[in-house]
């Protein structure tokens, strides 16, 4: 039906830390189609950060061969790695990471800044329809510290969406939201994977969380674990509603 | 990545702190209005001395006796008397550099007009003295060459006399003034001259022929000073050459004997003084120059501190796209843009306080234009210079390193 985006095989990461060599994956293998969500899940130190910053070509494996999109990731430069970062993926990360006194707009925009083919007058459209994916359309000119957390995160996903990458990468992306705005963030994330047809992975070691994919892979001390399909996704629209209603202070 | 996005980036990113981006200006601020302003000080000074002195006629030349040595001791220059009325005149016939001469013999003494007295010098000189030192009458003629050949007891007056003997603005031309209780008929009025460039008052003068001086005041053959035009200001030399040899053979000097007298030039005073003028300027823009270093060391100072401070920034651009050439030029552009801002600043600042030196202080200045282009240049390459190890700090940094930085 659809193409594999990522190929892993046995990959590896050791960080020296001085005399001490801290193995941090121990050969993980597996693929993720076009398409599809994919949550990883595991313990804290368990190598879900290290993983991630593989497969969005921030970091290189030790040892292994990693394919994203058919192209083999050990072969480029620094500089070839940063397109592909600009091109093909979308970062979300748990501490939201918005330039401060920068408005959701300018935040928006920032990857644009980096894509020598977008104009100047383009930057602007495309940043403003991000927003609005994230329905934020009508709190383009307000800085981080104006935003809630919720919307600091919708903000950093529509700068992940802005250069329509094929790929989400998102790390912990609901860990320090609530459970009402982590369902909200979710559901805006099903609707991207469903509607758009984004491929997502997705780090947390929150189960409910999980239940919202359609893939999960666990790991533990640098390995796979297990490596399930979920049957019957959960739909996070499903589960805001069933949530009791806010309460009013 | 094209420049202009990096131009754009950058000054967003400075525009997020501006306090910070104005007061790490500062240091170029000062140092730029100072290098403008102390050039300025310094050619001022120069300028107005060297005009001063041309003013007193740049051709001018000076003949003194010297100290000579008699006996082993050095006699003060003024003390010994060498130059003659006929050193005058076989520099007058044989010179043919010297287009005027004329001798000047002074004495200083109480003038009186009236009820009023008033100290001041009697200058003995010739009809030509007027010519060598380029100054006119404002009322009256000169003396003649007939009055000196009669020793006539007439004089010119200079304004400060005037001020003091007349000080109710009548007309001294045609009154009789006592010196040393010698009368004179005051025939002229001097053009005010103002203070010489040594603090001299040049119009504290009474001008009058030199035999009168000479005969009825001081009761000598001899002048203290002997002063000659060069034909032009570029034979000053050669006519310097000229009246060195011929006053040697009137003195009757043999080859191994030294010169009794000096023969001074405008020229040379005027190099002299603009040599310490020139000193001046240079030691000023010395201090200026290490004050512009130290705004540039402020500048890669802050921007050391705003690369950590900015890590995470650093490592979100880099998740994003940025590759190390972005993030360089980012804070490249930043340096240069907070140092040419600053340059920029410093030059309007130093132009101004010259402006007001010279206004609250009466200080010359000449703002020159090769001080502003140099002092720029050397901001905008103090921002290159600074900001780039920084810059290049940042382009280092490893992405997820970065990202993790607290
Ligand atoms: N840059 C690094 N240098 C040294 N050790 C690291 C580095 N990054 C991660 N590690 C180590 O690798 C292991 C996995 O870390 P990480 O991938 O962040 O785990 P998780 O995200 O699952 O909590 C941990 O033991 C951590 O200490
Ligand atoms: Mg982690």
């Amino acid at each position: 039906m659809s193409k594999k985006i990522l190929e892993l095989q046995n990959i590896k990461r050791e960080f020296v830390m001085g005399t001490e060599i801290v193995r941090a994956l121990k050969g993980v293998s597996f693929d993720v189609m076009g398409g599809e969500f994919v949550t990883i899940m595991g313990s804290s130190g368990s190598g879900k950060t290290t993983l991630l910053n593989t497969l969005g070509c921030l970091d290189k494996p030790t040892e292994g061969t990693y394919l994203l999109d058919g192209v083999n990731i050990g072969g480029l430069n620094r500089n070839e790695l940063a397109r592909l970062r600009n091109r093909k993926i979308g970062f979300v990360f748990q501490s939201y990471n918005l330039l401060p006194r920068t408005s959701a707009l300018e935040n928006v925009e920032l990857p644009l800044f980096y894509n020598i083919e977008i104009s100047h007058e383009q930057r602007k459209q495309k940043a403003i329809k991000a927003l609005e994916a994230v329905k934020l359309a009508d709190r383009l000119d307000h800085m981080p510290n104006q935003l809630s957390g919720g919307q600091q995160q919708r903000v950093a996903i529509a700068r992940a969406l802005v250069n329509e990458p094929v790929m989400i990468l998102a790390d912990e992306a609901t860990g320090n939201l609530d459970t009402r705005t982590s369902y909200e963030i979710m559901a805006l994330i099903q609707e991207l994977n469903q509607v758009q047809g984004k491929t997502i992975v997705f780090v947390t070691h929150e189960p409910d969380i999980a239940a919202f994919s359609s893939r999960t892979v666990t790991l533990r001390d640098g390995k796979v674990v297990k490596d399930t399909l979920n049957e019957n996704v959960r739909s996070a629209k499903e589960a805001l509603a069933a949530l009791p209603p806010a309460e009013d202070y | 990545m094209n420049i202009l996005n990096l131009i754009r980036i950058a000054f967003k990113a400075l525009q997020r702190n501006k306090l910070r981006a104005f007061l790490t200006m500062l240091g170029v601020i000062i140092g730029v209005a100072s290098v403008i302003a102390m050039v300025a000080i310094g050619q001022g000074s120069k300028q107005s001395i060297q005009s001063q002195l041309s003013s007193m006629g740049s051709n001018m030349i000076t003949i003194l006796p010297a100290s000579n040595i008699a006996g082993g001791a050095r006699l003060g220059g003024s003390t010994v008397q060498t130059l003659t009325i006929d050193d005058v005149k076989a520099i007058r016939k044989q010179a043919v550099n010297v287009s005027a001469i004329s001798p000047a013999a002074t004495s200083s003494g109480q003038s009186i007009f009236g009820a009023l007295n008033w100290p001041t010098t009697i200058q003995g000189v010739s009809p030509s003295y007027l010519d060598i030192r380029k100054w006119d009458l404002k009322d009256g003629i000169p003396f003649s060459d007939e009055d000196v050949r009669a020793s006539a007891k007439v004089c010119l007056l200079g304004q400060t006399v005037i001020t003091n003997l007349f000080p109710n603005g009548e007309n001294p031309v045609g009154k009789i003034i006592r010196f040393n209780n010698i009368p004179f008929q005051v025939i002229g009025v001097l053009v005010a001259k103002g203070q010489s460039s040594f603090g001299q008052d040049q119009d504290d003068v009474i001008l009058a022929p030199y035999t009168t001086v000479q005969k009825r005041i001081l009761a000598t053959i001899y002048f203290r000073t002997i002063y000659a035009s060069a034909i032009s200001e570029s034979a000053s030399d050669d006519a310097t050459d000229e009246i060195t040899s011929i006053l040697r053979k009137t003195h009757r000097l043999r080859t191994t004997d030294e010169n009794d007298f000096q023969v001074r030039t405008m020229a040379e005073l005027i190099s002299a003084l603009s040599s310490t003028s020139n000193l001046l300027t240079i030691l000023l823009t010395a201090i200026a120059g290490i004050s512009l270093i130290i705004g540039g060391i402020g500048i890669m100072n802050i921007m050391y501190v705003s690369v950590t401070e900015r890590t995470r920034e650093i490592g979100l651009r880099m998740s994003i796209g940025a590759r190390g050439i972005d993030i360089l030029m980012q804070f490249l552009i930043e340096a240069i843009m907070i140092s040419i801002t600053g340059g920029l600043i410093g030059v309007v600042l130093g132009i101004t306080s010259a402006q007001l030196i010279t206004y609250f202080l009466s200080w010359p200045t000449l703002v020159s234009e090769s001080s502003i282009i140099l002092s720029f240049a050397v901001c905008a390459f103090t921002g290159v210079f600074f900001g780039y190890y920084p810059a290049q700090k940042a382009s280092r940094l490893d992405p997820i390193e970065a990202l993790r930085y607290e």
